[in-house]
């Protein structure tokens, strides 16, 4: 039961060839921008690395990356497959590379469509990654003389002014952690004590935050200090005051920003794969083709194309158990019927044949191979 | 004595023809990078126009954005008229529009030199304009709510994080403005009422820092307030307030910003005036080739190409006698055609002559 069979005529299987070769191309030029947008991917992930606990986001710019250089060379390899498809002499070469490069270009397309979907599913992963990165940033900004968390400050105070954000969940998160170093805190000073005093783990408290969450739109200079005691600034209400500081927290908005961007990256590489598929199915179609061709007298009849030559359950299952035939007219392991008569053999070779590919793409005459059919001893002479 | 003589012979001015045309066609590409720079340098400087207090600095991108727009039309059309120049036959079309053509582009050409040279000497004005601009600036950052100054805040705010300055010339600037606006005072307060009367004009001025004078690059947190009295804060050391605030002057820092920004548009600019300059001589050389060749009647045989048909003070002597004439009216005396009145009293005889005869 061969799967989507198609009669192709002498013509439509050049026009066939020729779309391929431009489609292959195409898909080339796609690739090449798969392989960047995967190294875009990557280097903005990097950017925040700091904030980030784990790194199992970073499969996706991987694969994209993977993909996209083992595109480049599938494609590379069709468009070769599909020039030399109409000269009956050079297509044979590619017999036994066919099989394998098949194998190769479904697993890449599919792992293709892999990458773009865990684009798309990766965000939870994503998200408890940044929450607890950011606690953990937010919990080492004071410590600026210790090695290893001595740019947690500097991070932290860009990435709030960059993406205009404070805090993890919001700028309240600040109030949990004692984000002013005990190297400034003035610990002869009665207020200093009682703050470290009224807390179970002996941490200084504040109500404050550090000024990289200000929001420069607000009419008033900023309020960092006191934030909860209305009593402490002139007309001032912490519970309707907007504009003061970000109201966003950090986790949501980098979840948004790399959310946004994953998916741009990954509607882009969804055409690239159908761009790939289609590639991939011309060129079984192109193969099965001119294999019914090879060997006979007439380059020029119709023949047919198919995707699979038995159903999908036999392929799979002839695939683990090669040799067993289960339809004998049209079995792997019959020899090939088709054979050309010696007589016409010995006229052929006479007449060189010019390549259809070619001399339907361009008009120069200088460069068109001849071809000969083959007279070697792999036919059965009758 | 013609100036830069060469002579051309028939396939040498096919030839210049040729590559004319093709230089012609990579003007008008020259052409629109010149227009992308004009527009680049006026974006630029329109991000940060509030702080400039006068608008002269925008003529520089609006020259080489006219020159650009200008450059794709001129050598769009040479590139035409250049194809057409190889044949003796089709050049007859163009003869009376090369001349203009020549001395438009000529004058084109000066302006996009004007141009660039504008670029470079922009730096003086700048400084000017930045230290009015960023003094008014920091004079209104408290009127948040008057019309016209609303976003002054933001827009200095935003500057002072982006380029990592504070103030005019150093963050001391502020202390000598008011920028806590009254709406946000408690003139009830007796601290605030002695600040405002401790000063002239009545001015709530205090040794505090806008928080986008905050450095990133402190180990401790920002401390704004109170900024000269050292003793206020627990360990406040040298070392301490060296990193706190950032310590350029905005002036300075956006001096430099423009001028880097403008001495390469302007490198870019001369170097398109000079393959502007090439293509101009030329498109000289094939004009006054081809008029040679008219001029001879054998359109094969060899003639001579120029810039100049006599020497530099000639043309000039008789470039200013034509004009000199041009403004002239037209005087009977000079033309030999008409009649001079001597003639005129010789007329006047026969007529008397005639008619003494008929009385008799």
């Amino acid at each position: 039961m061969v799967v989507m069979k198609m009669k192709f005529s002498f013509q439509k299987r050049v026009k066939l060839a020729q779309g391929l070769w431009l489609l292959s191309w195409c898909t080339t030029v796609a690739s090449a921008i798969t392989f960047t947008l995967g190294c875009i991917l990557k280097m903005e992930l990097r950017r925040r690395a700091e904030v980030m606990d784990s790194g199992n986001i970073h499969v996706v710019p991987n694969t994209l990356m993977i993909v996209g250089l083992a595109s480049l060379g599938i494609n590379y390899f069709a468009s070769k497959i599909c020039q030399d498809a109409l000269d009956a002499e050079r297509f044979p070469r590619w017999k036994n590379f066919l099989k394998p490069y098949f194998a190769a270009s479904c697993f890449f397309t599919v792992l293709m469509l892999l990458a773009v979907i865990m684009s798309y599913a990766m965000k939870g992963s994503l998200e408890s990654s940044l929450k607890v990165g950011l606690k953990n940033s937010i919990r080492f900004y004071k410590d600026t003389d210790t090695p290893g968390h001595c740019y947690q400050k500097q991070n932290i105070d860009y990435l709030q002014m960059e993406f205009q954000c404070c805090g993890n969940s919001d700028f309240r998160d600040w109030f949990e952690v004692q984000w002013i170093s005990n190297r400034y805190l003035d610990f002869s000073s009665k207020e200093v004590k009682d703050r470290i005093k009224s807390n179970v783990d002996g941490r200084y408290l504040i109500d404050g935050v550090p000024f990289s969450c200000c929001n420069p739109s607000s009419p008033r200079p900023c309020i960092q200090y006191q934030l909860t005691n209305n009593s402490a600034h002139y007309n001032y209400d912490h519970q309707t005051e907007e504009l003061n500081l970000y109201l966003r927290g950090c986790r949501e908005t980098l979840v948004s920003y790399y959310t946004s961007l994953m998916s741009t990256i990954g509607t882009g590489v969804l055409s690239v794969f159908l761009l790939q598929g289609s590639v991939l199915v011309s060129l079984r179609f192109l193969q099965t083709a001119m294999e019914a061709v090879v060997g006979k007298e007439n380059t020029e009849i119709e023949t047919e194309g198919y995707l699979l030559e038995k159903g999908v359950k036999d392929t799979i299952m002839d695939l683990h158990q090669p040799g067993r035939c289960t339809v004998p007219h049209i079995c792997l392991c019959s020899p090939p019927s088709s054979t050309l008569p010696p007589q016409l053999t010995s006229i052929a070779s006479d007449q060189p044949v010019s390549d259809p590919f070619f001399s339907a793409a361009r008009s120069t005459s200088s460069s068109i191979p001849t071809v000969t059919y083959p007279r070697t001893g792999s036919h059965p002479v009758l | 004595m013609a100036v830069g003589k060469v002579t051309f012979t028939k396939a040498e001015r096919e030839k210049l023809a040729e590559v004319l045309w093709l230089l012609n066609w990579i003007s008008v590409v020259a052409g629109m990078i010149l227009f992308g720079l004009g527009l680049f340098l006026k974006i630029e400087i329109q991000k940060w126009q509030e702080v400039m207090s006068d608008q002269e600095i925008l003529y520089a991108p609006h020259i080489l954005i006219t020159m650009g727009l200008a450059a794709c039309g001129i050598n769009f059309l040479g590139g035409k008229i250049c194809l057409d120049c190889a044949d003796t036959n089709k050049f007859l079309h163009w003869k009376l529009v090369m001349m203009p053509y020549i001395i438009c582009t000529f004058f084109f050409t000066s302006c996009v030199l004007a141009g660039a040279l504008m670029c470079y000497s922009i730096r003086s004005q700048l400084e000017e304009s930045l230290f009015l601009g960023l003094r008014n600036a920091m004079r209104y950052y408290k009127d948040t709510d008057t019309p016209g100054r609303c976003y002054l805040k933001r827009t200095l705010d935003l500057l002072q994080i982006q380029f990592h300055c504070c103030g005019n010339t150093g963050y001391r600037d502020w202390f000598q403005v008011q920028w806590i606006s009254d709406r946000y005072l408690d003139m009830t307060s007796s601290a605030v009422v002695d600040r405002l009367r401790s000063n002239v004009q009545g001015k709530y001025l205090v040794d505090s820092v806008p928080f986008s004078c905050c450095s990133t690059l402190s180990p401790r947190p920002c401390i704004q307030q109170q900024i000269s009295n050292s003793s206020a804060h627990f360990s406040f050391d040298q070392q301490s307030q060296q990193l706190n605030l950032w310590k350029r002057g905005c002036r300075q820092t956006l001096l430099d910003h423009y001028t880097s920004i403008m001495q390469s548009v302007g490198l870019i600019v001369l170097l398109i005036w000079l393959f502007e300059l090439l293509v101009l001589t030329g498109v000289r050389y094939l004009q006054t080739a081809m008029e040679n060749v008219l001029r001879l009647g054998d359109p094969d045989s060899e003639s001579d190409g120029w810039i100049l048909e006599n020497s530099l003070a000639e043309t000039a002597h008789s470039n200013f006698n034509i004009i000199k004439n041009l403004g002239k009216c037209y005087q009977v005396d000079d033309d030999l055609n008409i009649n001079i009145p001597a003639a005129t009293a010789q007329q006047e005889v026969p007529s008397q002559q005639n008619q003494i005869p008929a009385a008799s």
